[in-house]
C-alpha cells in the first residue's frame, strides 16, 4: 500500500477570487458563450482586483470583467454571445477605448496556448499572414522553416498566465476534473498553460465515482495542474454546461439587453451582482418563476 | 411544386458552392442558407461529404436544420476543426460585413481599429480560414454598405493577398466570383428576377459585368422537395431571404 495524500484542495469561491492580484495575466476557458466559469468571473467582479490582462475565447467572462472596470488589455479572437452575436460590454469598452486588445486567429490563439502548456517560446503556424492581424500586433515575429520548403510562418509567441480559471461537470477533492459535454473546448490548454489553476464544477464527487458518469478519456485536467477546486451548482450559468445544464437563452437576452442601456445595466446588476453567489442563484431561480 | 422562392434558389446557389469538393468538411457557418445549401449538396450530388448539425459532432446523415444529429459519425471539436484549418480538408462559407473586390473581407470593426466606431466579432478564424481552405462567403442583403471598395480591417484575406481560393459571394440577389485575369470580383450570374444594375448599383465598387450574364439555375423538382420536406421544413431559409 503507497501511502495516500488526502490533501483536499476544496476552496470557496471567494478564496479564489481573493488569491488574485491586480495587474495579472488570466485566462478563462469555456468558448464564447459556453462552459464558461461564471461564478469565478462574478466573484472577480465583486473583488477589488483590477488591471487584468484577460486571455480568452471570449464571451459573458469578458462582457461582464469589462462592465465592471477589471480589463486593461484583452487578448483574444472573438468575443460573442453565440445565440446573440456581438457581445454589448466589450462593444462599448473597446468603442469607448476603455481597453487594450491583442487580436489573433482563433488557431493562431490555440498555438499560443499549445506552446505555453508545452512551455515553448512560440510554435509557428501559417494562419495569419496577409491579414491585418499582424498590422495590429507588430510584436510578432515571422519564421522560416529551416528545412526545404522554406516557408514563412508566424511565431505565435507562448500564451503564458499566473492563473487559469476553468468550469467542468465534475472534479474531485484533489482537483481531478472532468468534462461530460460534446467539447472540451482548450480548457486542458488553459490549466497546462497557467502557473495556477482554479477549476469550478457542477459537483465534486468522490474520486472513485469520476468514471461512473463518463469515460477515460472524459477526464481532461489531471491534479497536477490543479490549485483549488470549488463546488458551484449551475456555476456556468447563463452560459452552456451540457449535460447539466443547457444555455439560459432567456436570461441570455435579458443580459444583453440591459448590457446595451445604462439605465436597464444599474437595475440588471443591482437585482442579480450586488451579492455572492448564492444570491445570484436565489434571485436568477426568483427572475424564473416569475417569467414563467 | 410552386416555383421556388429566392431562398431556395440562393440555396442552391450555395450547394453548388460545394460541387466537386469530395471527402471534405463542409463548415457554413454564416447562416441558415449555406448552411441548408452544403446539406443540399450532400444529400443530392456531393454524397461524400461531410457536414455537421451545428454543434461539434459530424452527422452520420445531412440533418434538417435547427435539429440534432440523430446519427453520428465523428467528433469535430473546435480544436479539430482549427487543426483543419491547416491540414486543409475544408471549404469554409463566412458571412461578411465588408468585401472588396479582390474578396478581402472584415468581420472585426467598423472605422479604426484603436478605437473602433462599431466593434464586430473580432477576426475569428477568418485569417487561417482565408489562406488554407477553400472559402466563399454568403450575404443575405447586398448592398453598398457590405461591398466597399476598401475593407476597413482585413481579417479574411482575398486574393491579392495570397488566398487560398475565395470560390464563389452569393447573394440575395446574385453570385459572384473572381475569374478574371487581374482576379477582380465578376458578376456570375443572376437570381431570377433581379436585373444587372440592381447588382451593380448595390455594389460599392467597380465590378466585372460580361456581356452576358446568366440567370442563377433554378433549383430541380427534387432540391425543392428535399428542402421543403426533408431539411428544412420550419421555412427557416425564407426568415433569411425574406419573399
Amino acid at each position: 500500500m503507497s501511502p495516500v495524500s488526502s490533501a483536499s484542495k476544496v476552496m470557496a469561491i471567494d478564496e479564489i477570487a481573493g488569491s488574485l492580484e491586480s495587474g495579472m495575466t488570466i485566462g478563462i476557458g469555456g468558448w464564447g458563450s459556453r462552459r464558461k466559469p461564471m461564478a469565478l468571473v462574478r466573484a472577480i467582479c465583486n473583488s477589488p482586483v483590477t488591471d487584468l490582462t484577460v486571455i480568452s475565447y471570449g464571451g459573458p467572462d469578458v462582457g461582464l470583467l469589462c462592465a465592471y472596470g477589471k480589463v486593461r488589455r484583452l487578448v483574444t479572437a472573438f468575443v460573442t454571445l453565440d445565440t446573440i452575436p456581438l457581445e454589448p460590454h466589450f462593444r462599448q469598452a473597446r468603442q469607448n477605448g476603455d481597453i487594450q486588445l491583442t487580436e489573433y486567429d482563433e488557431g493562431m490563439f490555440m498555438f499560443g496556448l499549445y506552446a505555453a502548456a508545452h512551455r515553448l517560446p512560440f510554435l509557428p503556424t501559417p494562419a495569419g499572414l496577409g491579414s491585418d492581424v499582424l498590422k495590429v500586433n507588430p510584436e510578432l515575429r515571422t519564421i522560416r522553416s529551416p528545412y526545404e520548403d522554406g516557408q514563412e510562418l508566424v511565431a505565435v509567441p507562448a500564451l503564458t498566465m499566473d492563473v487559469a480559471l476553468v468550469h467542468m461537470n465534475r472534479a474531485d477533492a484533489r482537483g481531478n476534473a472532468q468534462y461530460l459535454g460534446p467539447d472540451p473546448y482548450m480548457d486542458d490548454l488553459f490549466a497546462k498553460a497557467a502557473d495556477r489553476t482554479y477549476v469550478s464544477c457542477e459537483r465534486l464527487v468522490d474520486t472513485g465515482d469520476l468514471l461512473k458518469e463518463g469515460p477515460l478519456q472524459s477526464l481532461l485536467i489531471s491534479r497536477s495542474q490543479v490549485t483549488g477546486v470549488v463546488e458551484t451548482p449551475n456555476g456556468a450559468h447563463f452560459t452552456t454546461c451540457e449535460p447539466d445544464h443547457e444555455r439560459d437563452e432567456a436570461f441570455q437576452k435579458l443580459y444583453a439587453k440591459a448590457a446595451a442601456d445604462p439605465a436597464e445595466w444599474t437595475a440588471f446588476r443591482e437585482r442579480f451582482l450586488s451579492g455572492d453567489e448564492a444570491a445570484y442563484q436565489d434571485a436568477v431561480r426568483t427572475w424564473q418563476e416569475e417569467s414563467r | 411544386m410552386t416555383t421556388a422562392t429566392r431562398a431556395e434558389i440562393c440555396a442552391v446557389a450555395c450547394a453548388e458552392l460545394f460541387r466537386g469538393d469530395g471527402e471534405i468538411v463542409a463548415a457554413a457557418v454564416a447562416g441558415f442558407v449555406p448552411m441548408l445549401g452544403s446539406r443540399l449538396a450532400r444529400a443530392t450530388f456531393e454524397p461524400d461529404l461531410l457536414t455537421t448539425d451545428g454543434g461539434p459532432v459530424l452527422s452520420a446523415e445531412p440533418v434538417p436544420l435547427g435539429r440534432s444529429a440523430t446519427g453520428i459519425e465523428g467528433w469535430l471539436p473546435f480544436r479539430d476543426h482549427l487543426w483543419l484549418v491547416l491540414n486543409g480538408r475544408r471549404h469554409v462559407v463566412m458571412g461578411p460585413v465588408q468585401i472588396d473586390p479582390f474578396g478581402n473581407t472584415n468581420i472585426s470593426c467598423i472605422g479604426d481599429w484603436e478605437r473602433p466606431k462599431r466593434q464586430l466579432l473580432g477576426v475569428r478564424g477568418g485569417p487561417g480560414n482565408t489562406l488554407l481552405n477553400t472559402t466563399s462567403y454568403w450575404v443575405p442583403k447586398h448592398s453598398t454598405r457590405v461591398f466597399t471598395e476598401k475593407v476597413d480591417f482585413v481579417s479574411g484575406i482575398g486574393h491579392d493577398r495570397g488566398a487560398h481560393e475565395i470560390r464563389a459571394v452569393v447573394t440575395n440577389l446574385a453570385v459572384l466570383d473572381f475569374a478574371t485575369p487581374t482576379r477582380r470580383m465578376r458578376l456570375r450570374s443572376v437570381h431570377p428576377g433581379v436585373s444587372v444594375s440592381d447588382v451593380v448599383g448595390n455594389t460599392g465598387f467597380d465590378l466585372d459585368v460580361p456581356a452576358d450574364v446568366p440567370e442563377t439555375r433554378l433549383p430541380t423538382p427534387d432540391e425543392l422537395q428535399v428542402m421543403r420536406e426533408v431539411l428544412d421544413p420550419k421555412a427557416l431559409r425564407e426568415r433569411e431571404v425574406p419573399s
